[in-house]
């Protein structure tokens, strides 16, 4: 089981990070939890400042930019084994 | 492993770019051409009436504003990708005062700033020890000296109005952060924000991007903002083909020329609500220039669509005290009344 957390405070870019996010965990078959984090303190707290951020099993995979499903897939699969 | 549909296309890709950017090109080139060409050619209107000369202003505006903005954006967007807010912040933390102000100004051009970015942003550089008014040039300076205006400006009326919007833009950021710095107001920032100092700014944010992955963000990014500006680029040249085509010289001049000297802060509190819609308020400004709107009223009138926005104002009001906000306001609306009328005078008497 997966976490992923998208951070962000809810506007249009963290919406289409998190239906992408949602998209590559039925591309990649694997299980896995969307979070959405809207609270400015625990974005902050991850040291990131523009938003959206994604965050996969506590790590850092992109912050200010929207990844495409396909990219947030292979990030899925990547800790696969990890 | 289950094979997944990575695209790494690499050679098709850069194809494609190259596709592109002639294409852009060669609009570019016919667009004006075209314009004229449907207008008294195609359709049956004549050069010199009022009504043909607004169709042809919006029909020759509407492609090339529309091209400005693919091509410039994506270009700019490019660029700012390599300074995100999480290195700014580095860049500022431990400078002087006046370095770290200007520095901030400076940044404030290049760094991607969104709304919804501005508390995150506020949190993240005054947690990590950025004075606040150093703090405060950034978020002035982020979005007034914003792309879409500088692309639209140049443009429209050419590299100086582009480079004079600029530089006065600049001076109202560092006077404005070097102001609310000498104020000494940290304690009107909200309380939470200083309990967190220090909570977290070691985590490794080292992410490697392609080339591709850049252009391919660039590009969705341009494409994101073009389509939600439509509507009000739309707009405002139709508006602005209106003024260009139908409103008297003589009323532009006696309403909004250098001799009326109430025209700079009326349009700044027409302005400062009206921040979505910076893209269609050139078009509208271009029109009122040709018929004689002063310079300086003309550039106070954009820096206020840009610099203060309602929407901003709530949003920021969650990281202050409304005493620091409204010193905010009140410090950024000073420095673009003296920015109208300093050029006003400047160039008319």
């Amino acid at each position: 089981m997966k976490t992923i957390e998208v951070l962000g405070p809810g506007c249009s870019n963290c919406q289409r990070l998190e239906k992408n996010a949602r998209e590559a965990v039925a591309m990649a078959g694997v299980e896995a939890e969307v979070v959405h984090v809207t609270d400015p303190r625990e974005i902050v707290a991850h040291g990131i400042l523009s938003t959206p951020g994604l965050i996969i099993d506590g790590k850092i995979r992109s912050y200010g930019r929207v990844p495409s499903a396909g990219d947030i897939a292979v990030w899925l699969s990547d800790a696969r084994g990890a | 492993m289950t094979t997944l549909a990575v695209r790494r296309t690499g050679f098709p890709f850069w194809l494609g770019v190259a596709a592109a950017v002639a294409a852009w090109l060669v609009a570019w080139l016919v667009a004006a051409p075209l314009a004229l060409w449907v207008t008294f050619e195609l359709l049956p209107f004549d050069v010199g009436t009022p009504l043909g000369d607004a169709v042809a202003f919006f029909l020759y505006d509407v492609p090339k504003v529309l091209l400005l903005l693919l091509g410039i954006v994506t270009v700019v967007t490019l660029v700012r990708g390599f300074f995100p807010p999480e290195k700014v912040r580095g860049a500022l933390v431990g400078r002087g005062e006046v370095v770290g102000t200007v520095g901030a100004a400076g940044l404030g051009i290049v760094t991607p700033f969104c709304s919804c970015s501005a508390v995150p942003l506020f949190i993240g550089f005054v947690e990590a020890g950025v004075p606040l008014g150093v703090t405060f040039a950034f978020l002035i300076s982020s979005p007034m000296v914003n792309e879409v205006a500088l692309v639209l400006l140049w443009g429209l009326f050419g590299p100086t109005v582009a480079l004079v919007y600029m530089v006065a833009g600049l001076s109202v950021a560092i006077v404005g952060g070097l102001v609310i710095g000498r104020l000494h107001m940290e304690r009107y920032v909200a309380d939470y924000v200083w309990e967190l100092q220090g909570a977290g700014t070691g985590a490794s944010l080292e992410i490697k991007l392609t080339w591709e992955d850049r252009v391919r963000d660039a590009w969705a990014y341009t494409e994101g903002l073009v389509k939600r500006i439509l509507p009000y680029i739309l707009v405002g040249i139709g508006v602005g083909a209106f003024i260009h085509g139908f409103v008297p010289a003589d009323l532009v001049m006696a309403v909004a020329g250098p001799g009326n000297p109430l025209a700079v802060p009326i349009v700044v509190l027409l302005g400062v609500p009206l921040y979505s819609n910076a893209a269609g308020t050139i078009p509208i400004v271009q029109a009122l220039l040709g018929k004689g709107m002063a310079v300086g009223t003309t550039l106070a009138f954009m820096m206020a669509t840009t610099a203060i926005s309602l929407p901003e104002l709530i949003i920021l009001r969650n990281v202050m005290k409304t005493r620091l906000l409204a010193v905010f306001v009140a410090i950024v609306t000073a420095g673009i009344l003296f920015v109208g009328y300093l050029f006003n005078v400047l160039i008319y008497t």
